[in-house]
């Protein structure tokens, strides 16, 4: 048997370390765990983005409370109770509305940094994988939280993506009679989204989070200029107090200090949206009520599912499915796409760097365009975009694998 | 010693891999359509007590259906479904411009949209208006003297394949 | 400084998007009809049968008849043109007014497809050229003219026979403007002016007026049965019922509601709405009636952000020295 001391006060740091080990898990999980110094706001986004979900958690927690999730009573539910009767109701949905649009601002920017910086290779494949994951994770949950306020988008939307899964020629109408329990989105449709929603997929996405940080422990975070730090070494050189040598600083308070600081200029923007410009992540359309006898004239998803909706969009039905299925996966092999040996920003590698902002502004025209009507001039430039797109990846690589070791 | 081990950890691995998959099997049940609302998938329509003239509008996974019985004068076209010695009009009764529900004027012997004027004859064909197509034909089975919306019978697969259907 | 700089080009892209697929997109989908700031003079009916005679030109078909609805609203509203010129005299207008009250008198009796709207505060909602329009020939001046092959199979259509001396038109406009102009609340504007075919369930209006409470639940479901046999006599008029407007502050845009109360065709060619012939005046109130039920948390929003965006920047600043003491001994 473990030895305790018999003299420890009762919940006293002495007494707790013996039950909980609490000061080895400190050090390993915040003041002895080390980040590098060389680095900019860019790496404060995962704590951006673990706020954004505190967010989202807890406006979603009191919109719970009052949405029913009923066909008839769906949309009253969160346009009058919550919207007008509920103390503050209508904060929590503003918060929980932009909160959601911006959290895939912050996953855009957190993934493009990642792959900008070559943070995905090398010893890192798991933290791009548990990454991915959780994008994909998050895309189910906006997916399904657009459902409930059942207006003419949410119907529409849900209609057109679940038919998605007909998997163009094999026409599997079963497969979505049976993903909606129902010939159309009906009842049994809204409340199995509201499940996955507001229980299985946000245990989900905690769990992949948990994993996301596990993922970094062993190989660190990088650095702005991809450089092989020594951490045993220099986390040597920063306990002796030579804090000016050392190439690394402790999570906690060092690297948190900079992070709250990007997480307030963050919530000053996130704030002035939900006050002040809320209406770009609430779509018009959707104060609408669901009508399945009518079709709106243009129907589109949100914007952070626009540019994948874009590459299944000009094609014809099966070679566009296929697209989107490619466009889906794309990202999740990019470790093994990159034969680069480099670990290196991309301004120092050459090629890539031109391939990195063609990829940026590609996923840009697509977006826009796949909001646009697919007509004339703007059906052009999407296939345009969407064949550049797929091309992007064989491009990769054999620009990566011309590249030079630096 | 340690591959009996093994085989018996497969063994017990397998065995609870069996059970999961029966647990999957009694999930995806759970997702399945509901008995009573895969049931309202389907109309049947018994047109024996159909009068001449008259328009029966039934409801069909939330749509309106128009079943019409068309009488001696009004021309044939093969867009009817033929039951016995009598011609019906059967389709969704949407109107193709904007999907306004078209009514049925007896006299006159046409459809009319009040939304923008659209109007439709008693084949669903339209006659004057923005309307850019006929009426759309469901899916039917023609099952003695009555009419199965929801199932796709021989009548209506060979229309389809005309394309006489939308 | 490299953050800045690294800051710059994230914004710069962010902002590229939203561009895209707020503003621009948004500009490309809808279209941009132009306004007339509430006055009524025929000069947007006289370009639409304008545009489709020209249509017509094109495809060659049904000339004649878009080159003679062209001439008669031309002609329409030259005469509504000179009625307007013409000095009404109130007491007058008052005796002509007693025709109106025939039909409208509060009664909540549907009369070919709608209950005749109230006309309390007539003077203050519409425009005087469209009263004078409305009496001469309803479908012409609600610009639904298409959809009746007379006038007279309008609703309204009797009061052409009834009232066609321009003099008298001239006295009833002026009568309802000077006695039927008081002050009149954002609700009741809503209710004369709108409810007559759209509902508003957020704030309990009806086709039949403000539902009232009932304890007896019997009375409640036949007062029920009187909404829907009215909501079914609307519906028959219009093609499908008209929308209730509880959320249309939220689903439209300032410049579509504007435009589109102003002249529906222009925004849904071959709509079954019709003109109402509001005045600014008239619109605001309504405007003002539909922010209140559509959007109440408007003053709370206003009234609260400053104080949470203030609370971010003194965080932001705290939180600046917090790192800049933590940061200090290392560079």
């Amino acid at each position: 048997m473990a030895h305790f001391d018999e003299n420890a006060k009762p919940f006293s740091n002495r007494w707790l370390d013996d039950r909980l080990a609490i000061n080895t898990v400190k050090k390993v999980l915040s003041t002895e765990y080390w980040i590098p110094k060389n680095i900019n706001f860019l790496w404060a986004m995962g704590m951006v983005l673990a706020a954004t979900f505190g967010l989202l958690v807890v406006s979603g927690i009191f919109l719970l409370m009052y949405y029913k999730p009923d066909i008839n009573m769906a949309f009253d539910s969160v346009n009058y109770t919550i919207m007008t009767e509920v103390g503050y109701g209508w904060l929590w949905r503003h918060i929980h509305g932009v909160a959601a649009s911006l959290v895939f601002l912050i996953i855009y920017i957190h993934m493009l940094t990642g792959i900008y910086y070559s943070s995905y290779k090398r010893g890192r494949e798991m933290i791009w994988l548990s990454g991915m994951l959780l994008f994909i994770a998050f895309s189910a949950e906006a997916f399904s939280g657009y459902m409930l306020p059942w207006g003419q988008m949410s119907y529409w939307a849900g209609m057109v993506i679940t038919n998605l899964f007909e998997a163009g020629s094999l026409e599997l109408t079963g497969l979505v009679e049976w993903i909606r329990g129902d010939y159309v989105p009906g009842d049994a449709f809204l409340l199995r989204f509201f499940t996955l929603h507001v229980l299985l997929i946000p245990l989900v996405i905690m769990g992949l989070i948990v994993f996301h940080f596990a993922t970094l422990r062993i190989p660190h975070v990088n650095n702005q200029d991809g450089e092989d730090i020594d951490f045993d070494e220099a986390a040597r050189l920063y306990k002796e107090g030579n804090k000016k040598e050392s190439k690394v600083i402790p999570f906690n308070p060092v690297f948190l200090s900079k992070d709250v600081f990007v997480l307030g200029i963050y919530f000053i923007l996130f704030f002035y949206l939900v006050f002040y410009h809320f209406d770009f992540a609430m779509d018009p359309v959707n104060f609408d009520p669901a009508d399945g006898l009518k079709t709106p004239p243009h129907i589109y998803p949100e914007w952070y599912f626009l540019w994948s909706y874009e590459i299944l969009r000009p094609f014809p039905k099966d070679p566009g499915l296929i697209a989107f299925g490619i466009a889906q996966i794309a990202f999740f092999l990019l470790p093994w796409i990159d034969r680069s040996p480099n670990v290196a920003p991309a301004h120092k590698r050459g090629l890539f760097f031109w391939w990195f902002w063609i990829l940026v502004l590609d996923m840009i025209a697509l977006t826009v365009l796949g909001k646009l009507p697919p007509e004339g001039i703007y059906n052009t430039l999407g296939t345009i975009s969407a064949i550049i797109f797929l091309l992007l990846g064989p491009a990769l690589i054999l620009i990566t694998k011309l590249e030079k070791k630096l | 010693m340690s591959s009996r081990r093994d085989f018996m950890g497969m063994a017990l691995g397998g065995f609870t891999a069996l059970g999961g998959i029966a647990a999957l099997y009694a999930m995806k049940r759970s997702w399945d359509p509901l008995p009573s609302v895969a049931a309202a998938g389907f109309t049947t329509v018994d047109l024996s007590v159909a009068k001449e003239n008259v328009l029966n509008v039934q409801k069909w996974r939330g749509k309106p259906i128009f079943i019409l019985k068309k009488t001696s004068d009004m021309q044939a076209d093969d867009r009817d479904v033929v039951v016995g010695r009598a011609r019906y009009h059967v389709s969704i009764g949407l109107c193709t411009h904007l999907g306004c529900i078209p009514a049925y004027l007896p006299a006159e012997k046409l459809f009319r949209c009040a939304c923008h004027g659209g109007e439709f004859d008693t084949s669903g064909r339209e006659t004057f208006g923005p309307p850019p197509s006929p009426l759309v034909i469901p899916p039917f089975k023609i099952d003695g003297n009555k009419i199965v919306l929801g199932e796709e019978g021989p009548e209506y697969l060979k229309m389809k394949e005309a394309g006489l259907t939308a | 400084m490299r953050e800045l700089k690294i800051l710059a080009v994230v914004v710069f892209f962010a902002l590229l998007t939203y561009y895209g697929v707020e503003p621009y997109a948004h500009s490309v989908m809808h279209k941009d009809v132009e306004g007339y700031n509430f006055t009524y003079d025929g000069t947007a009916d006289i370009q639409e049968a304008t545009e489709a005679l020209e249509e017509a030109q094109a495809s060659g078909r049904n000339v004649a008849k878009a080159q003679a609805r062209l001439e008669v609203k031309k002609a329409f509203w030259s005469e509504v043109d000179k009625i307007a010129k013409i000095p009404g005299n109130v007491a007058n207008g008052q005796a002509v007014f007693g025709t109106c009250l025939a039909c409208h008198n509060g009664a909540g009796v549907n009369m070919g497809g709608v209950i005749p709207p109230n006309l309390d505060h007539a003077g203050a909602l519409y425009d005087k050229r469209y009263l004078i329009a409305v009496i001469k020939d309803p479908a012409m001046a609600s610009n639904v003219d298409h959809k009746y092959e007379n006038t007279m199979m309008h609703p309204m259509g009797s009061v052409t026979a009834m009232v066609s001396d321009p003099q008298q038109i001239a006295d009833v406009v002026a009568y309802m403007l000077a006695k039927k102009a008081g002050d009149v609340t954002p609700k009741a504007a809503y209710e004369e002016a709108c409810a007559r075919c759209h509902a508003m369930r957020y704030s309990k209006i009806t086709q039949l007026g403000e539902t009232p409470s009932f304890t007896d639940e019997k009375d409640e479901l036949a007062y029920k049965i009187k909404v829907l046999q009215e909501q079914e006599l609307v519906e028959a008029y219009m093609g499908k019922l008209p929308p209730d407007l509880s959320m249309i502050i939220r689903a439209r845009s300032t410049h579509f509601l504007e435009t589109f109360v102003e002249n529906p065709q222009s925004q849904l060619e071959g709509t079954s709405m019709p003109r109402v012939g509001l005045s600014q005046a008239g619109y605001d109130k309504v405007h003002e009636y539909l922010t209140e039920i559509g959007d109440p948390s408007k003053k709370h929003r206003e009234a609260l952000g400053p104080w949470v965006i203030g609370f971010f920047v003194i965080f932001s600043i705290l939180a600046y020295l917090w790192k800049k003491h933590h940061w200090r001994d290392l560079h």
